[in-house]
């Protein structure tokens, strides 16, 4: 074939596109390959494919939804955390002259991609799908204002997932750090797909992530049960409502300056170049504008985590509720007036400085007094150490920490000797990890029996426990040690042998953080191969507060029968309290929405659209273009979308749970 | 929704709804319709603060006043505003149940709207032309794209307006149809709104800077 025409259907792949000259990669896609082929071939032998497609792939169950939104951040989780054991190992052995193990071409995609996987395909993923199993349960609604919608962001997510997995194998990923900041990522200096699968795989996951944010926002709005006024509503719906209103008024940002950068790699604007009157800063302003409320997008919802489970368990209704709710309204507005203090080496003088030193100082006024709330309800509670509260724990002591020192970074004259700094890198660990992902483990200790019916195992889950939290002070306390003599952050190789022995110790951390999660793992096979000893029949293992413990464990695809009628911040505690009596007679039928499996077409589309985008195969991006704009309006033409589950359906299903319940007593 | 929450006269609270009636659809539309416009004004808003920081750089290329015809900018203005009239009596006639004079009116919001993209794509045809490309400078670059962005909106909002008309046509003024047709209408005012803010802020002060 001629080069032109295999230019015309190739675009710039080609045979040399592949990674076969990286050992690495290919011993990796060697193991990726055959796990696949091997589930693919388990899944096939045991025909769960149509199960999956019909119950699963286009449910718009919100519960079904959240949990593969949780299933997909694992997933990711393993991807991302094997670039951080590749990076602490490189820099662990980068000493004496030795050049490591990885190439420099190698290790900038590394770190690049374990910022852009741990944020958008880890921590959002699971945050998206805790909020999405939970959010619905405990307003007392059936599902969420817009369930094909839910379905379609999903997917979405996983597009944007599968993009960045690809350019593991075919091609490779930025190098510029997770951020992508011009003029580096401009065409000039990255003439190579790296930067667009970065920009690609964020803009198709980041239309999901949109549209679940206007989704939840709707149904916290909307669908919350009779009775349950703003002041009622459980502090982890609060928490995600404030996150979902970040997330609109935030990711529309993230769009359009990834959208500016496309323009400036495909038509040659110049809106971040070096030259004709463009402006990198502009770049490293607006993305940041987007940055900053993500971090609190990520650790809102599990301060509302912690809120549930530290009411919960230590037995109280939560300490200064009203304040709790201010602290997050507050929060949420706030992370907006920040943004400047990550790089107020920028040169913007010592005014613009000040303001935002001082703003973000603020911030930890709220989050302190959430802290003290916190400990006041533990304050003379009979506290249950089960491992949703060992986490919390574990949270409090971990999240002072890393804020004190985001205090520290505040100060911009400190910032200037710490800035890009391993001190910044441990302080970011410090609270990202000990906030955003202890509460996402809390939140899967403390929901899992509500998804599944059957708790998780606690032995493998303190093991899990303690060899994540040992692992996260040995990894990251190092780095501040390092930091504060001045190492710098993505460095591949070190000259000072004395500084050596720092990140050994901290290699040895990321190692225990591996038996941690590998300890996790675990926990999730044995507790499923013990689901007959761990099994919970009544729908409320913990004793708990909120209405999502009033129904059976896993709910039934409607929820509750009967909607529920709420007198009391504690919902489901004022109701046991008050004498309560589950309703045994005069079911109906319930209206719910219908599957669809335009979700995941249309986010099929949208992959191989950004796929075309990023290997400048125009034929196939033009063509699933159309083909989503013609599935698109096709869908709307669909008015039937909904159907009745027949009374007698929810009386069997409804009479299953009261033999159950009986059984239990 | 009022619903007695209230204890029942024999004293015992209430728990659950025994007799419940399902949402109607279409509950959360509007709010969630208006929640996506902010969504998309903000990205008009960064787009607007780009030209603002980038808009005076030339990069000793052309400036506004060597590129903008007022006059015709005006005319164009003047077609997407005139077709925010004719949405209005759309709706109008949609209320008054009349499907002939609502899809009219339509159909003539949708021929303001293909001038308005037909005279957007003169100009930027003309500018292209005269050398001042969206490359040529900051300035440039900034400008096509805040303006081509919301030229983007209305081409979508005419794909929008057409499949509706299809489905007014096909199923009748239904409930759903009423529901989206209200949608494209938020959708048309707020690009005209936008408009408003491009007119001024780009073409305006800009001939005048």
């Amino acid at each position: 074939m001629s080069p032109d025409l295999l230019k015309l259907i190739f675009g710039r792949l080609t045979i040399e596109s592949l990674p076969l000259h990286e050992p690495i990669v290919v011993g990796t896609f060697a193991v990726v390959a055959t796990g696949g082929l091997v589930m693919f071939a388990g899944l096939t032998y045991f025909r769960v494919w149509g199960y999956l497609w019909r119950e699963w792939f286009t449910s718009v169950d919100h519960k079904r939804i959240g949990i593969m939104y949780m299933i997909l951040g694992i997933v990711m989780l393993l991807r991302g955390f094997a670039d951080a054991l590749m990076m602490r190992l490189q820099q662990a052995l980068a000493f004496g002259g030795s050049e490591g193990y990885l190439n420099a071409h190698h290790y900038d995609q590394v770190f690049t991609a374990h910022g852009v996987i741990m944020i958008f395909f880890v921590a959002m993923p699971l945050v998206t799908g805790l909020m999405n199993f939970v959010v619905p349960l405990q307003i007392g609604a059936r599902d969420v204002s817009f369930p094909f919608l839910n379905n379609f962001s999903f997917w979405m997510t996983v597009g944007g997932a599968v993009l960045v997995m690809a350019s593991l194998f075919i091609g490779e990923f930025a190098r510029t750090g997770w951020l992508a900041y011009p003029p580096l990522s401009n065409i000039g200096y990255s003439p190579d797909v790296g930067v667009d699968y970065y920009i690609w795989g964020l803009q198709v996951a980041g239309v999901g992530t949109t549209l679940s944010g206007i989704n939840l926002i709707c149904t916290i709005v909307k669908l919350r049960a009779p009775g349950m006024t703003m002041m009622r509503m459980p502090v982890f719906t609060w928490t995600s409502l404030c996150t979902n209103v970040l997330i609109v008024a935030s990711f529309p940002v993230l769009t359009v300056v990834l959208a500016l950068l496309s323009l400036d790699r495909y038509v040659g604007t110049n809106f971040f170049t070096n030259d004709f009157g463009g402006s990198p800063m502009m770049y490293v302003n607006l993305i940041w504008i987007w940055g900053h409320p993500e971090v609190y997008i990520l650790v809102l919802p599990a301060f509302g985590i912690f809120s549930e489970v530290t009411s919960t368990f230590s037995g109280k209704r939560l300490f200064g509720y009203t304040s709790m709710v201010y602290a997050t309204v507050v929060i949420t507005i706030l992370s907006y007036l920040v943004w400047l203090h990550h790089f107020f080496t920028m040169g913007s003088g010592a005014s613009v400085n000040s303001f935002f030193g001082i703003t973000t100082m603020i911030i930890s006024i709220p989050t302190g007094a959430k802290m003290f709330n916190w400990l006041f309800t533990m304050y003379r509670g009979r506290i249950r150490f089960e491992l949703p509260m060992m986490w919390t724990i574990a949270f409090m002591l971990t999240f002072v920490l890393g804020g004190m020192t985001g205090v520290l970074l505040a100060v911009p004259p400190a910032d200037f000797v710490l800035h890009n700094s391993l001190f910044l890198i441990a302080h970011f660990h410090n609270v990202i990890i000990g906030g955003v992902v202890f509460g996402a483990f809390a939140g899967i200790g403390y929901w899992f029996p509500k998804a599944f019916g059957f708790k998780l195992d606690p032995f493998w889950g303190k093991l899990s426990f303690w060899f994540w939290v040992t692992g996260f002070y040995l990894a990251f306390m190092p780095l501040y040690v390092l930091g504060l003599m001045g190492v710098t952050r993505r460095l591949r190789v070190f000259d000072d042998p004395g500084l050596q022995i720092w990140f050994i110790v901290a290699g040895i951390g990321a190692f225990l953080v591996f038996l941690g999660i590998l300890s996790m793992l675990m926990q999730f096979a044995v507790s499923f191969l013990k689901r007959e000893q761990l099994k919970d029949v009544t729908g409320d293992p913990w004793d708990a507060r909120t209405l999502e413990w009033a129904t059976s464990s896993p709910p039934p695809a409607y929820n509750f029968a009967f909607t529920p009628v709420v007198h009391d911040n504690d919902a489901w505690w004022d109701m046991k309290k008050r004498g309560y009596v589950r309703p045994l007679l005069g079911f109906k039928p319930i209206h719910m929405p219908s599957n669809t499996s335009t979700g995941i077409i249309l986010a099929g589309f949208a992959t191989a659209m950004g796929f075309g985008l990023i290997w400048y195969i125009w034929w196939l991006a033009a063509a699933s273009f159309i083909a989503l704009l013609a599935v698109g309006i096709g869908h709307t033409f669909n008015y039937q979308r909904d159907f009745d589950i027949p009374a007698d359906e929810v009386i069997r299903t409804e009479d299953a749970r009261t033999k159950l319940l009986a059984g239990a007593k | 929704m009022t619903i007695a929450v209230n204890p029942t006269q024999s004293g015992e609270p209430i728990f659950y709804l025994a007799d419940e009636h399902p949402h109607p659809e279409g509950w959360s539309t509007s709010l969630g319709f208006w929640i996506y416009l902010m969504s998309d004004c903000l990205i008009f808003a960064i787009l607007f603060a780009t030209f603002g920081v980038l808009g005076g750089n030339y990069s000793a290329g052309p400036a506004p006043k060597d590129l903008f015809d007022l006059s015709l900018v005006a005319v164009n203005t003047s077609m997407l505003l005139l077709s925010s009239i004719t949405y209005g009596f759309a709706m109008l006639t949609m209320a008054q149940n009349r499907i002939g004079a609502t899809q009219m009116w339509l159909a003539i919001t949708g021929l303001f709207g293909l001038a308005f993209i037909g005279i957007e794509l003169t100009e930027f045809a003309h500018m292209i032309h005269e050398g001042a490309t969206p490359q040529r400078s900051a300035f440039l670059s900034a400008f096509f794209t805040l303006v081509g962005t919301h030229g983007l909106h209305v081409s979508c909002g005419l794909i929008w307006l057409v499949t509706l008309m299809v489905q007014v046509w096909k199923f009748g003024l239904i409930e759903a149809n009423r529901r989206r047709l209200m949608c494209l209408s938020m959708f048309w005012h707020f690009l005209d709104v936008v408009w408003i803010g491009v007119f001024t802020f780009v073409y305006l002060l800009g001939v005048l800077r």
